[in-house]
């Protein structure tokens, strides 16, 4: 257990340069309060995780962030910037990848760029360029449907990383992908994260998952919701991907979630 | 694109036809000519030039009514698959007017519009539009809620998300409703010519209904369906041609 206790030491000074600031935001559909003066720093260039039992309001925030929902009160800034709607400093993965089964791998990855005018030839490029990264090269002119989930979800990451944002919001991303494709997604996020310079905010309900890739782990719990914890690892990030599920600090952690967690699951 | 293979089209001409040759044979009714008959007088009206005539007359109606219902039941569709209070406004009328029994209507629209073009062309319109109308609104509906939040997400505007994401997205189901709308149209276009004033291929059956020359009729008949089968196979083509990734693999023919 010291290992946890360290990492929790560690997570109360937050002098860290943040990319995204949640301050004080409460989300109210009706009577039901889905989040109550939340707030949350998210460290820039550094990958976050919400994490929580379903019905938190994860998703909610998520996209209170993305511009896509309005708060009710409270406010999020981007490099100080006040969120009022969709912004071109943010991308987004959807859990249901969200991709145009008209259209072929090509132009989903484009469609960004396109809403945004960038020409064709140049955002055709541009998606050449990120299909190629997450390694659909080849298929190109393959539509949706052809492809397998995995590959689909490849997709609208490639999608999101072509508008170059500072910040990417990724709902769920991996969990309607098979168990194997998963763990290559996780170790390619790893490995995103070190060369891109953006900051990743990744909602997930698996806590094997966020702490395997996150720098700092949000635990929100429900009703209304809440950050209860902040856990920063510490000791195994700078390994490599495949020692990281035997550092004892990662079993400690996942553990001292689970403890946490458990009276939340119904 | 998919493409029945020719065996399975020519086994299931050589089975319908032979049905029909048959069932003309027996006879099954003095009024039902062979298939043979019938074919033999279609190229007789064909060669004489009457087919053509006929034509030349019952397509106007028929052109005009399809026109306009598919552009204008369109544009409703999308309207009322839009905004809630456009459908409160106007979808009952559609669900009424599809479920009017229109050949009862008829002498209304006579006394309203008399017996020339107008009425036959409100005819086709009756019997081609809602159905078009109620697919469009009902596809625009049910856009899937997400790829309009990724459009968004992306800084679509509104007439990006409407255009690039919503049309797009409901084609598959539009295009159903057109199919389904041109094919009522063309037993409007007919039901025109038999109940208003008899002209064109509707004149063909009457008169010769009226005269016993039964292969003559069914000629008439058959020379319809082929056109609508041709029409609806040029819908489909286009459908695929303008939204390629939509295609399923369903078989066009």
């Amino acid at each position: 257990m010291s290992q946890t206790s360290d990492a929790f030491g560690k997570a109360d000074p937050i002098d860290i340069d943040s990319a995204v600031s949640v301050r004080g935001v409460s989300k109210n559909y009706g009577e039901v309060e889905a989040l109550r003066d939340l707030s949350l720093e998210f460290p820039r260039g550094q990958l976050t995780s919400l994490l929580g039992p379903s019905g938190c309001g994860k998703t909610t925030l998520l996209k209170i962030i993305a511009g896509l929902i309005p708060a009710t009160a409270g406010e999020i800034e981007i490099d100080g910037r006040k969120v009022t709607g969709p912004g071109p400093d943010r991308a987004f993965v959807f859990q249901d990848f969200a991709l145009l089964p008209w259209a072929n791998v090509l132009r989903n990855v484009s469609f960004g760029l396109e809403l945004r005018g960038v020409g064709k030839s140049e955002r055709e490029a541009v998606a050449e360029k990120y299909i190629g990264n997450v390694g659909l090269s080849g298929f190109e002119k393959a539509y949706p449907h052809e492809l397998s989930g995995g590959m689909r979800q490849r997709v609208g990451l490639a999608r999101a990383l072509s508008v170059d944002a500072q910040v990417l919001l990724l709902d769920e991303p991996f969990s309607a992908v098979d168990e194997q494709n998963r763990r290559k997604f996780q170790e390619d996020l790893l490995a995103l994260v070190r060369n891109e310079n953006k900051t990743f905010i990744f909602v997930t309900h698996s806590i094997e998952e966020a702490v395997y890739i996150s720098d700092q782990i949000a635990i929100l719990l429900p009703r209304p919701s809440r950050v209860s914890e902040i856990i920063r690892p510490t000791s195994f990030r700078g390994t490599k991907a495949d020692n990281i599920r035997r550092s004892p600090e990662y079993l400690d952690i996942v553990d001292q979630i689970w403890a946490s967690l458990r009276n939340y699951v119904e | 694109m998919n493409q029945r293979s020719l065996f399975l089209k020519l086994l299931s001409a050589v089975i319908v036809f032979g049905a029909w040759q048959i069932a003309g044979l027996i006879p099954v009714s003095y009024a039902f000519p062979t298939f043979t008959e019938s074919m033999h007088a279609l190229y007789t009206i064909t060669m004489d030039g009457r087919l053509f005539t006929a034509y030349a007359e019952t397509l106007r109606p028929l052109v005009l009514g399809v026109a306009i219902s598919a552009v204008s039941g369109i544009g409703l569709g999308l309207w009322i698959g839009l905004s809630s209070r456009f459908d409160w406004l106007f979808s009952p009328i559609f669900i009424v007017m599809q479920a009017a029994p229109l050949a009862a209507l008829i002498p209304i629209l006579v006394m309203a519009y008399g017996i020339g073009l107008t009425s036959k062309v409100f005819v086709v319109c009756i019997m081609a539009m809602p159905v078009i109308v109620l697919n469009t609104s009902t596809a625009v509906r049910n856009t899937p809620a997400s790829i309009k939040e990724m459009g968004r997400s992306f800084l679509a505007s509104d007439r990006d998300i409407i255009l690039k994401i919503i049309i797009p997205a409901a084609s598959p189901v539009i295009f159903s409703g057109l199919r389904l709308g041109v094919s009522a149209g063309f037993i409007g276009a007919i039901l025109a010519e038999l109940k208003i004033t008899p002209t064109g291929v509707g004149d063909i059956i009457t008169y010769s209904r009226s005269i016993a020359d039964y292969p003559t009729m069914y000629a008439a008949i058959f020379s319809i369906i082929v056109l609508a089968v041709l029409f609806l196979n040029g819908l489909e083509r286009l459908e695929n041609t303008l939204f390629e990734g939509n295609n399923r693999g369903y078989v066009s023919d």
